[in-house]
């Protein structure tokens, strides 16, 4: 069975952004773009699936920029077996990245596909459920914990109050979730035999889907700074004063 | 034209999300239909036609919603869609699934997770983890929203619907639900709590020991770090922040966790924050209103006595 797995080349989460007080808007041009952590995670979970038989080929796809293919590599270095860059220079949102991972997804057919929960930034958390919806197939979000049967998979999913388990078809779209795995550390030599291998491009702009943005980030703001706890000497006191300001009874 | 409001059932009983979704679907001034649907809705239907501000509660009773699936939940939608120009669920595990398939069924691009509306379409949502608040314009027709239900407050349930009965569209049975593991605690749910008293990871195993006294004295829901989930000290239910449970309780105590950006995004909305750490540089004093530089281990003692 093949496995596809979606990529964001996304900005690094250890990362405080700002906003350019001249544009209104966050400044990302010395940003550092690493592979968005649930994606790592989704590709770790395909290729510990491959490792264990049940897989044949994992497909690693990213929609954005040449400098996408870095995560690609990442990808290529943990286990993938093809990457291939849907290319564009414009930010995407996730209704048009959905509507491209579906052209991919009948080009590829695979068994399974794999997105993160989110991807960190702009945080939407969309893009799988909206490829799940595109194609009609079942959609398992929040995923910490997947079996493969004959046919179907078994999905346990982060929930409320604890975890669900729900039985998908195949084909079927998973979003992974940060307990699903713990990523392997890759190895130098990985890193440089991915430097080598051959991305396959395709230009989004010429697969025949309607990329306009739907919506408009007018301006963004960071939220107000706290001035900084007032430091109280014991926990009596800590007590007391919560008592005055009647936060406590 | 109206607005349709997703609700969501906890076992027959409704979710008290509902009166917050309500509350933020107000800004757009028009009827408010709420939709219902579950195996046994009637007790549920009856709590939703009391939430203000809601013209009619539609009820669609079936089997198969008694654990419902996010194809079933869509089809249902869909089914009433046409009537409404405005959609909106809560940001919850449910209407995060749920949301983004059912707009791109309506090729419709959704604004998830709001913490503002200005009607008719512009929104204020967190990005980067809370870092960052941006005003988006929506230049739709159709707007398909999921709001952050601890930015709304609930509405009174003073109000009297009228209650409709409307028809489910048949199970696609692409997918099948299999079982639940919930944990079941007498404690106030986390999300809703008033008074929430969370733990880091260095609390160890005596996590629960430490904590549980405090919490029910002062009627407290308890959370966690990632970190002292990850390490097994606590059940991922009780994970506070980005990638957890989003709290806004009136006050919140964080005893042992140095403040990540990915906690603390999760804790913003506290009215106020009180941290227990015993290093005076940790990065969780800048959050917080009240400090106390101290061993956990003796204060939380302490703390436990002095409520006595
Ligand atoms: C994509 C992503 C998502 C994440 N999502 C979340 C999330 O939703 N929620 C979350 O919490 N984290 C999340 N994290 C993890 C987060 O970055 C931190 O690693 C985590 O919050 C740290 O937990 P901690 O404070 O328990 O541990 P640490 O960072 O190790 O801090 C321990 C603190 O305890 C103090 N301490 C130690 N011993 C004592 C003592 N005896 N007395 C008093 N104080 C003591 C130390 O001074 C220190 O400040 C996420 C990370 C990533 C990458
Ligand atoms: N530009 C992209 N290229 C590849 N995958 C993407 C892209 N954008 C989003 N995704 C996938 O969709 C997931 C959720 O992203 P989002 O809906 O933007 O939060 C990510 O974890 C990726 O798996």
């Amino acid at each position: 069975m093949k496995v596809l797995v979606a990529v964001k080349h996304a900005v690094d989460h250890n990362l405080k952004p700002f906003v350019d007080a001249t544009t209104g808007q966050v400044d990302l041009s010395q940003a550092r773009r690493v592979i968005n952590p649930f994606d790592e995670i989704s590709i770790e979970e395909a290729v510990r699936l491959k490792e264990r038989g049940l897989v044949t080929e994992i497909v690693a796809v990213s929609i954005g920029g040449a400098d996408a293919k870095d995560s690609l590599r990442h990808a290529y270095a943990m286990g993938a077996d093809r990457a291939l860059l849907v290319e564009t220079d414009v930010r995407l949102q996730p209704l048009s990245v959905a509507k491209l991972l579906k052209v991919i997804v009948e080009r590829e057919q695979p068994g399974l596909i794999f997105l993160g929960k989110q991807a960190v930034g702009e945080d939407y958390g969309q893009t799988g459920q909206m490829l799940a919806a595109l194609l009609g197939v079942g959609l398992g979000t929040f995923a910490s914990a997947l079996q493969l049967k004959d046919g179907s998979v078994e999905v346990t999913r982060e929930v409320d109050k604890g975890t669900q388990t729900i039985s998908l078809q195949l084909p079927a779209v998973l979003t992974s979730d940060l307990r699903l795995n713990e990523p392997r550390f890759i190895k130098l030599p990985n890193l440089m035999m991915a430097k080598k291998k051959a991305i396959e491009t395709l230009a989004a702009g010429e697969l025949g889907i309607d990329l306009a943005n739907r919506f408009t980030v007018i301006k963004s703001n960071e939220p107000p700074q706290k001035p900084g706890a007032v430091q109280l000497a014991s926990v009596s006191e800590l007590i007391s004063t919560l008592r005055k300001a009647e936060v406590l009874q | 034209m109206s607005i349709l409001v997703l609700a969501e059932l906890d076992g027959n009983k409704l979710k008290g999300l509902a009166a917050h979704v309500v509350s933020a679907a107000t800004a757009w001034q028009k009827p408010i239909d709420l939709l219902v649907y579950g195996s046994q809705v009637e007790e549920a239907a009856k709590e939703a036609a009391t939430l203000s501000g809601v013209a009619r509660v539609l009820v669609a009773q079936a089997d198969h919603f008694a654990h419902p699936l996010v194809e079933d939940v869509q089809d249902l939608v869909l089914s009433i869609a046409k009537e409404y120009d405005v959609i909106v669920s809560a940001h919850s595990v449910l209407g995060k699934s749920v949301i983004p398939a059912i707009a791109a069924r309506l090729d419709v691009a959704p604004i998830t997770d709001v913490v503002e509306i200005h009607a008719p379409s512009s929104y204020v949502r967190p990005e980067y983890a809370g870092n960052i608040f941006s005003h988006v314009e929506n230049h739709q027709a159709l707007q398909i929203v999921t709001v952050r239900n601890t930015a709304f407050r609930p509405v009174a349930t003073d109000g009297n619907a009228e209650v409709v009965s409307i028809s489910a569209p048949l199970s696609r049975a692409i997918s099948n639900w299999i079982k639940e593991d919930l944990n079941h605690s007498d404690r106030p749910e986390l999300g809703s709590a008033r008074v929430v008293i969370a733990g880091g990871r260095s609390l160890g195993e005596s996590f629960e020991a430490l904590l549980s006294p405090i919490a029910e004295k002062l009627d407290a829901a308890i959370g966690a770090t990632r970190a002292c989930v990850d390490a097994g000290f606590a059940p991922n239910d009780l994970q506070v922040g980005q990638t957890g449970t989003l709290i806004a309780p009136d006050l919140y105590i964080a005893v042992g966790i140095s403040g990540a950006m990915q906690h603390i995004a999760g804790i913003k909305d506290s009215k106020v924050v009180v941290a227990i750490n015993h290093d005076p540089d940790a990065p969780i004093f800048k959050y917080a209103d009240y400090g106390v530089i101290a061993d956990l281990f003796t204060a939380l003692p302490e703390l436990d006595k002095a409520l006595q």
